[in-house]
């Protein structure tokens, strides 16, 4: 019990904090991947073929390759991308990009594959009937998308948003290979200074299976509320 | 784009190849086993038996599979007992930690999606067995899994490309799968794109011939 204490003897406080950041990544990561989503969502419903093609690739390559791979792209050729297109610019300092942004943005890569996918099923089984009737009504553009397809759509994605959420908050551990302070990062430390690998790895599956279960339960409530009426 | 550098680690991740297809097909046939007797537990009427099996799915799939094989890995050895017994000879291998956690991990998801197979199937098919006098064991081998097979097909095939994906993690044990050597070229050649481009396709390609194996699984055990 005194190796999960707060303070300076046990390692509470810094478990504590390293499961913060892996909040703060995953949903950093969540975010990210909406934005992907976002963009690419449409190319994928898209009439153009080449729009379609670019899309399809996207959410092949990302959920084929395994994300190990990925945060290895990402953490091993991020600085040197960057660094790149900074020289184009005139600008030929070194840069180097913090472990938090590099994590971020390759599981929210990866986690925007998957949302991807998600939205564009969503959109595809709302009824043909509820896009004519507002082409008929004649609404406008935005009011028609956010105020009819959207809340349908979202009622019918966040059931397989829970569960890219669930992939995405268990990557995270894997961007503890790029040093990033995370639960797992902080239990391998840990781990290894107090050479007790067995109690910390289990108490870092523990924090991940509190964590998972919280953000079960946050879901199941918002999953109700945009399920009134059915 | 560095030519010389794709043709010069191509072989070595082909290589490679070969221990992320062993770990692989290793952790699927131990994984079927475990899923096929836990999705039997899960359907045991006896709560406390279908608590244990709900229990086990609910660890390993609310947990990262990189705390698990770590778990494994680094976390049994440490357990003096173990070190005296026969089981030692495997856990101290990496090889036999990353195919164990695998397993289990594997195992999980695969009884989730035998569960929900075994529970789609319409009472009147069990039924009918009943009244044409089978037992309950033929039922279950002769009727029971051949549909809850056939049922689970396209969720399996996902599962093979999620774990294809998990072995990748073998590589943080000191395993030299794809992903182990492919970081290892990485960082000693600093060419992470083109690495990246070679250990990527090899794993697409796998991916693609799973994803063409369940297409005609498919259809071969479709309803006439």
């Amino acid at each position: 019990m005194e190796l999960i204490s707060f303070g300076d003897k046990g390692w509470g406080d810094e478990l504590f904090v390293a499961a913060l950041m892996t909040i703060a990544v995953a949903v950093t990561a969540m975010l990210i991947g909406f934005l992907f989503a976002l963009i690419f969502t449409p190319l994928k419903l898209s009439k153009y073929k080449i729009l379609n093609l670019i899309a399809n690739s996207y959410t092949t390559v990302v959920r084929g390759v395994p994300e190990l791979l990925v945060i290895y792209l990402f953490f091993f050729g991020g600085s040197g991308a960057i660094m790149y297109v900074a020289q184009i610019f005139g600008y030929y300092d070194y840069i180097e990009i913090n472990a938090f942004i590099t994590g971020a943005t390759s599981i929210g890569i990866i986690s925007g594959a998957y949302s991807t996918e998600v939205f564009r099923g969503a959109i595809q089984s709302i009824d043909k009937g509820q896009f004519e009737a507002c082409h008929v009504l004649g609404l406008k553009k935005h009011i028609y998308f956010f105020k009819v397809i959207m809340p349908q759509m979202l009622r019918l994605a966040i059931p397989n948003l829970s569960n890219v959420w669930q992939i995405t908050l268990k990557d995270t551990s894997l961007i503890s290979v790029t040093g990033l302070v995370e639960i797992m990062r902080q239990s391998y430390i840990a781990a290894g200074s107090t050479r007790d690998p067995l109690f910390f790895y289990s108490f870092a599956a523990l924090l991940y299976l509190i964590l998972t279960f919280l953000s079960m339960k946050l879901i199941n409530r918002l999953e109700k509320n945009y399920s009134r009426g059915y | 784009m560095d030519l010389e550098l794709i043709i010069t680690s191509f072989p070595k991740l082909l290589s490679a190849t070969v221990i992320t297809l062993k770990l692989l097909s290793a952790s699927l046939f131990f994984g079927l086993f475990l899923g096929l007797f836990f999705a039997i537990l899960r359907l045991n009427k006896n709560k406390l038996i279908s608590g244990f099996a709900y229990g086990y799915s609910y660890v390993f799939r609310g947990t990262p599979l990189l705390v698990q094989i770590f778990i494994i890995y680094f976390g049994l050895g440490q357990i003096e007992y173990l070190r005296t017994t026969f089981l030692w000879v495997i856990l101290k291998e990496p090889y036999w930690c990353a195919i164990i956690a695998f397993s289990l991990n594997t195992g999980a998801y695969t009884s989730e999606i035998l569960r929900s197979a075994f529970e789609t199937i319409k009472p009147g098919i069990i039924e009918a067995g009943r009244s044409l006098g089978l037992n309950k064991v033929f039922i279950f081998t002769k009727i029971q899994i051949p549909i809850a097979i056939k049922q689970s097909l396209p969720a399996y095939g996902n599962e093979i490309i999620l774990m294809l994906k998990g072995t990748s993690l073998a590589s943080t044990v000191t395993l030299m799968d794809i992903t182990g050597v492919a970081k290892f070229i990485i960082s000693t050649t600093f060419r992470p794109v083109e690495v990246f481009i070679i250990a990527g396709s090899i794993y697409l390609f796998i991916t693609f011939l799973v994803h063409n194996l369940i297409k005609y699984l498919e259809k071969k055990y479709r309803y006439q």
